[in-house]
């Protein structure tokens, strides 16, 4: 069974806003071994043009990733997650996401379609602060290894 | 960190030096941590196996950190990035010994757009395989 085509286009609402923390910044930084100051130091993000500390560019993926949980969960949607590989991964950025951003993640899945025996799934994660600023748009596509079977 | 490049002095055709990032299976479990992605095959080995891996894997999102690393070392703290994205074309292999894995990425100054705006084409290898295909930035320099 291959991912339910009849999904292409739906968007999913937001959950509860995340807010975003230095904490959390500089554990996600360490994590990826990047040292950079801006991730961590008030006074470097402020030197560089920040009002706070700003997180990293992939970042947005920790808070799409909590959000599309609930997308890729349907199970409408026949999504098999053990045979689920990352294919690609895109972002479009208005500005980083800085400490004390209270954002919300909307995904939509924008297109579903076979390549051989995998089946792809392209979502993209609209987040942007509660105010309506948008800050960065996520494009991830999934490749579910033999979905097509 | 390197010192701030500027868009006047960047050149199409310039080459970024390579840049290695070593990855080990402490730095996966700490990058599960952090991201929230507790996929079993980024830590465990037997599980890894036996849905037809060579061993554990590094994350995908940890491979792009290192080469958005890459990108933001390079054009310094007065830089933005606009867009990022690669393609995952083969997964970083983590050995269960004290050295781990490397991921190299290299890169280049492939166009000069308006507003400021440069675009990199990036390259990043570990042991020799390309794990990025189609890895590219566009940053907007002072």
């Amino acid at each position: 069974m291959a991912i339910n085509p009849e999904y292409i286009g739906k968007t999913f609402p937001p959950g509860p806003p995340y807010e975003v923390s230095r904490v959390k910044l500089a554990e996600f930084a360490d994590a990826i071994g990047d040292p950079n100051p801006v991730y961590r130091d008030r006074a470097a993000a402020a030197a560089a043009g920040y009002p706070d500390v700003i997180a990293p560019p992939t970042f947005p993926i920790v808070i799409g990733m909590a959000a599309s949980g609930q997308a890729l969960a349907d199970p409408g949607l026949n999504l098999n997650y053990a045979m689920v590989v990352h294919g690609e991964q895109r972002f479009e950025y208005s500005r980083p996401l800085v400490a004390g951003d209270v954002v919300t993640a909307t995904v939509t899945i924008s297109d579903i379609r076979q390549a051989g025996r995998n089946s792809l799934m392209t979502t993209s994660t609209r987040i942007e602060t509660v105010g309506g600023e948008h800050v960065c748009t996520a494009y991830n596509t999934l490749v579910e290894r033999g979905g097509a079977q | 960190m390197s010192d701030q490049v500027s868009y006047d002095e960047v050149e199409t055709g310039a080459q970024i030096p390579a840049a290695s990032y070593p990855v080990t299976r402490l730095s996966l479990v700490r990058y599960c941590g952090a991201s929230g992605d507790f996929n079993v095959i980024h830590w465990n080995e037997r599980i890894a196996r036996s849905v037809g891996l060579p061993n554990v894997i590094a994350h995908g999102m940890f491979t792009m950190a290192q080469a958005g690393r890459f990108v933001t070392d390079w054009a310094g703290p007065g830089a933005r990035v606009v867009e990022f994205g690669v393609r995952f074309s083969a997964p970083v292999v983590v050995p269960d010994d004290e050295t781990g894995a490397a991921i190299t990425v290299s890169g280049e100054v492939t166009e000069k757009l308006d507003d400021h705006r440069v675009v990199l084409a990036l390259t990043a290898r570990s042991a020799d395989t390309k794990v990025l295909t189609r890895a590219r930035a566009v940053v907007r320099l002072p």
